[in-house]
């Protein structure tokens, strides 16, 4: 029995300091992301009138936060391990940056074909060009984002003497999560008009 | 050139994780552009403005689980099994609060959001009922379904850490709007 009896304390186990230690934070994250539900309900017509978009959303909230996770924890192993130099010319920052920039060019070109078949079974049909051009093009900004963003929080961690391994990956994840659906929609707005 | 095998390497090293990740956003946007959800969407205005947040949320509350019982396996603090252990108990619970809690609380911000804006929303009763039938569906697949997988890949020698991740944005998205589109046929039934 590795768990100890009742009379070990609890301490950060216990009911009462797991939710008032995360509630408030969720309540901060959910405020913020209706910033980006915001964006969805003002474009309503839009989106309705193209459900294929909606077919977008998801991986678009998500995508961006995973690309920024993959950089912001090589970039903090790097940093710990003294490999990195926050230089223009580091070779290990243009590496790792390349890397996001295939990944993602891969990832959102996938989605745009997987979205027009979609599209073409259950919901309205849209041209591929368009859906391609969407996909790609917020994808690869968002992709921009995501690295600025994780770079800029590995440095400010690094500067302030905190752990990034505890402080970029919520940031950039949280921050991409609710841009995603933002530069979507712009992008989306573009193409359609 | 050793710096272009680099980046080829993390490329392949990362990409098979992503596209799990791209399959389950796939599925769940096919969800969310089929013909049932575009009229609930219309039929329960509100109901956009609180997705990205409810879709959102689910990775912080149910990924802090995972974490938590992860460095609790690691540490030796809680066992590789379904127990009525106290830390376990209490970590479970805890998570119900929080996830249940947070979608009731997003159905009532998107309801007094569009009421201060003066736009058009459903009713306050239909949003809260919405966000309480999927936000307890959700919670309970999400945390006995994460609490299996980590057990097992403990007890298969594969570090927790790794996986709690991008298992909770899969199934998270997947089951998050299967589960919505179940709320919307319920409450849209009874009202």
């Amino acid at each position: 029995m590795a768990a100890g009896g009742p009379e070990e304390p609890l301490d950060t186990w216990s009911i009462r300091s797991i939710v008032t230690t995360m509630f408030p934070i969720l309540l901060v994250l959910s405020l913020l992301e209706m910033g980006s539900g915001y964006v969805l309900e003002a474009l309503e017509e839009t989106y309705l009138s193209n459900p294929t978009l909606l077919v977008l959303v998801p991986v678009m909230i998500g995508m961006g936060g995973n690309l920024g996770a993959i950089l912001s924890s090589r970039l903090s192993t790097r940093l710990h391990l003294g490999l990195l130099e926050f230089d223009p010319r580091d070779e290990v920052l243009w590496t790792n940056v390349l890397a996001i920039m295939g990944l993602a060019a891969t990832i959102f070109s996938a989605l745009g074909v997987a979205a027009w078949t979609v599209g073409q079974v259950v919901a309205e049909p849209m041209a591929l060009a368009d859906l391609m051009l969407i996909s790609i093009v917020s994808g690869l900004l968002l992709a921009v984002i995501a690295i600025v963003l994780s770079i800029a929080a590995t440095y400010i961690s690094y500067t302030q003497g905190l752990d990034p391994d505890d402080t970029t990956i919520p940031v950039v994840t949280n921050v991409c999560d609710i841009l995603g659906v933002i530069v979507l929609s712009g992008v989306a707005i573009v193409v359609l008009n | 050139m050793e710096a272009r095998q680099d980046a080829w390497r993390i490329y392949r090293e990362s990409l098979p994780i992503l596209v799990v990740s791209l399959a389950g956003g796939i599925f769940a946007g096919s969800v969310l552009g089929s013909a049932g959800m575009t009229e609930g969407f219309e039929r329960f205005p509100g109901l956009l403005l609180l997705l990205p947040a409810f879709l959102a949320t689910r990775g912080n509350v149910y990924g802090a689980m995972g974490a938590r019982i992860s460095s609790g396996l690691h540490q030796g603090m809680i066992d590789p099994e379904f127990s009525w252990d106290r830390r376990l108990v209490n970590a479970v619970v805890a998570s119900f609060i929080n996830g249940i809690g947070i979608s009731v609380v997003i159905a009532v911000l998107s309801w007094g959001i569009l009421h201060a804006l003066g736009r058009e929303s459903a009713r306050l009763v239909e949003l809260v009922g919405i966000m309480l039938v999927s936000g307890v569906l959700t919670s309970v697949t999400l945390i006995f379904g994460l609490l299996g997988l980590v057990f097992a890949s403990y007890k298969y020698g594969l570090d927790p850490d790794n996986l709690i991740g991008p298992i909770v944005t899969t199934l998270g998205d997947i089951f998050g709007v299967v589960f919505l589109f179940v709320a919307i046929t319920v409450v849209g039934g009874i009202f």
